[in-house]
């Protein structure tokens, strides 16, 4: 059944809505990747919450004009110029009041909704009769999409797609380094409006799929997630596009493999999965690579230590030294080191006398600052180098057995 | 109107809501002053997981294992936010976006998946509450307020709701002074020897019981309004903290109870039948007198002192 509906075989609907929301995963993903680079993903979070109250508005216009109130796209058209009030509400604050961007991202936020809530009780007691499909905005609803509504969101999406192609140059810039764009001539706060006009239009877009309340979701995960892959912004844009993609085609299969799996929350929990997943396997910015990085360094440590010991003759107690030492054949069962194991405690002796040269000699102390108990000399110094030190050392001496 | 109309009816929902209102704005001026604001935002997306599981193991619809379960949900989001925030190196926005939408989301689901249509438990419920039907029916008018019988069957809501503003008031007075210097001033307050960390803590944690209890009665979308509104109107209002969370309180009393009746008669005043969401309405008062000291506040300004002082 699941395999079914991953390659489109359940149907027109589930076809339309796997495809329709993959778009929106894509563009959703590529969009919040510029607002998660800017460090200001949680606009989403206002700008999406800031729709109810242009959608109830517009269902009582067109119910009041004589059409249909559920007509998508004139939803739409209000839920978009209720989002860019919002907006520009959010943007007054921050720049014309006190107020830090996150209290007016969440006090935007929570007087749309509950204006919007307003509003759609107003609905209710109208008793138009045909109100149903609202609440569907607040988590998506996805069955019986139609094919205008289909079209609808490709097209926004497809839309969308279009503008981040058109503007991901000064996008980027503007998200790394404000100033110097600023200092290259592009406006910053021109482009902020595009980016926003673009997280407005994935949200409005994603309405019908995952609903307002989940949106954001959408918009900040696959940025995260493929962060942590890449160090490159536009690997970065692709990666989250792709994460994003991917998390609403598998979703929206999953939720028509069975039932009461609603589409946006699947979604959103599917993005998650991918997120810990990057989270724990990726690769050096990952958990577990940042754990085996620890671990590598530990035995390093160890073994450095221990051998210097060794060099010394000094006894050795610490467990782990000691298993160290004997897996890589330095010491022997019974504690005493093995022939290859001196020589390799001598020379690290050895280099500890050399370091202790280079790091009290003033005129090595770019080499010396180098020094961290674990690199090996040769790294730094070149072989002439290293004889002169050796001179002043003395020749090799013998470790007793 | 009588006071055998507004005693059973109207008057625990109107105190419900400014208990509630009050409750959430008086850590919300902290939270405010921190750049924290978006907690209440955050704690009230993830109690639905919470509610959902405490019904999912107990099978009954009851305060206590509801409250334990959004308590414990909180607390769950705020450790999983740190935790990805230090493993993950991510800024706190993103990381907390992460977290409230997929622990909602994983609350949906749970919701869709059990069957809970013998019990009123469902996703708008959570979000607008009802705070309407929060009504005392033994109360025959304003001479109840001293009959013991009447008084024994006000909505537990109520007394909930005070015992939590209660607490709230306790614990902000006690911790003044340590709250005010560790919010304008980390570093001084350690030096002082405050334990900062703690201090944050426990103010969150006050926060996510003052969401949680007002989540309870009056639904989420409240307790976000009245965390942020109210604080930030106070905010344009003074420069001093003490008067900033004297006109926070002022500014929730009267979000709340304009709000309320508002929304039970301003569609009968226009002619209409029936009354409006008074969870909505009261979030949309408070954005309005946010609007207003925005507008016209006398510290609104980031450069601080009015003209004058």
């Amino acid at each position: 059944m699941l395999f079914d509906a991953l390659l489109l075989q359940l149907g027109y609907n589930a076809t339309l809505v796997a495809i329709g929301a993959t778009l929106l995963g894509v563009s959703a993903g590529i969009t919040g990747t510029f607002l998660f680079l800017r460090k200001r993903a949680l606009v989403s979070d206002a700008v999406s919450h800031a729709t109810l109250p242009g959608v109830g508005i517009a269902f009582l216009v067109m119910v009041a004009l004589g059409g249909d109130g559920r007509n998508l796209a004139g939803l739409l058209l209000g839920s978009a110029i209720s989002a860019g009030i919002g907006l520009w509400c959010l943007n007054w604050l921050t720049r014309n009041t006190r107020l830090a961007e996150d209290a007016a991202i969440g006090a935007v936020l929570s007087v749309f909704f509950g204006f919007g809530i307003v509003i759609l009780t107003v609905i209710q007691t109208l008793g138009v009769g045909r109100q149903a499909g609202l609440e569907g905005f607040l988590l998506g609803s996805t069955a019986g999409m139609l094919w205008n509504d289909a079209l609808v969101i490709a097209g926004g999406g497809a839309a969308a797609l279009l503008l981040i192609v058109l503007m991901r140059r000064p996008m980027t810039m503007v998200a790394f380094d404000p100033e110097y764009a600023a200092a290259r001539g592009i406006s910053v706060s021109r482009i902020d409006m595009a980016m926003m006009g673009l997280v407005m239009a994935v949200t409005v877009v994603g309405l019908k799929i995952v609903g307002l309340i989940l949106i954001v979701a959408l918009l900040i995960i696959p940025a995260v997630t493929a962060r942590f892959w890449t160090e490159r912004s536009d690997l970065v844009v692709l990666l989250a596009g792709v994460a994003g993609g991917v998390a609403a085609y598998v979703g929206a299969a999953l939720s028509a493999s069975a039932p009461n799996l609603p589409t946006g929350p699947i979604i959103v929990l599917v993005s998650f999965a991918l997120f810990a997943l990057s989270l724990l396997f990726a690769p050096n910015r990952g958990v577990l690579a940042a754990v085996l990085r620890h671990i590598r360094f530990q035995r390093q440590v160890h073994l450095r230590q221990g051998l210097l010991a060794v060099a010394q003759e000094q006894l050795i107690y610490e467990p782990l030294t000691l298993r160290l030492l004997r897996r890589h054949g330095l010491l022997r069962a019974d504690g005493v080191p093995t022939e290859k194991g001196r020589a390799r405690a001598a020379k690290a002796l050895r280099d500890e006398h050399r370091w202790a040269l280079v790091r009290s000699d003033q005129s090595h102390e770019a080499a010396a600052a180098m020094y961290d108990g674990l690199r090996d000399i040769e790294t730094v110094l070149t072989a002439d180098q290293i004889r002169e030190i050796d001179n002043l050392i003395g020749g090799p001496k013998e470790v007793s057995a | 109107m009588s006071g055998s109309e507004f005693v059973p009816l109207s008057l625990t929902p109107l105190l419900i809501g400014v208990f509630a209102a009050v409750a959430c704005a008086l850590p919300g001026n902290f939270l405010l002053l921190r750049r924290q604001a978006l907690i209440g935002d955050a704690i009230s997306h993830v109690v639905l997981p919470g509610i959902v599981v405490a019904f999912l193991l107990t099978g009954v619809i009851a305060a206590g294992p509801m409250m334990f379960g959004a308590a414990g949900a909180a607390v769950v989001a705020v450790v999983l936010i740190e935790l990805i925030r230090r493993l993950g190196r991510i800024e706190p926005g993103a990381a907390m976006g992460v977290v409230f939408t997929t622990m909602f989301a994983g609350g949906v689901l749970l919701l869709e998946q059990t069957d809970t249509s013998s019990v009123h438990l469902d996703v708008e419920h959570a979000l607008y509450g009802n705070l309407e039907s929060l009504i005392w029916l033994d109360a025959t008018g304003w001479a109840s307020l001293v009959d013991p019988v009447a008084l024994s069957y006000l909505p537990p809501e109520l007394s909930r709701m005070a015992l939590t503003l209660l607490g709230v008031l306790v614990f902000v007075t006690l911790f003044w002074r340590p709250l005010k210097i560790s919010t304008f001033d980390e570093g001084f307050a350690r030096t002082l020897g405050i334990r900062t960390n703690m201090l944050g803590l426990a103010l969150v944690i006050t926060a996510a019981i003052a969401a949680v209890a007002a989540f309870d009665a009056v639904g989420s979308i409240i307790v976000i309004a009245m965390f942020i509104c109210p604080p930030a109107a106070a905010r344009m209002m003074s420069n001093r903290l003490e008067g900033q969370v004297g006109w926070s309180v002022v500014f929730a009393v009267v979000s709340a109870v304009l709000g309320y009746v508002l929304a039970g008669y301003g569609p009968l005043w226009l002619g209409a039948s029936d009354a409006v969401s008074a969870a909505g309405m009261i979030a949309t008062v408070s954005g309005v007198l946010l609007a207003v000291a925005a507008r016209f506040g006398p510290c609104r300004l980031r450069s601080g002192a009015p003209a004058g002082v």
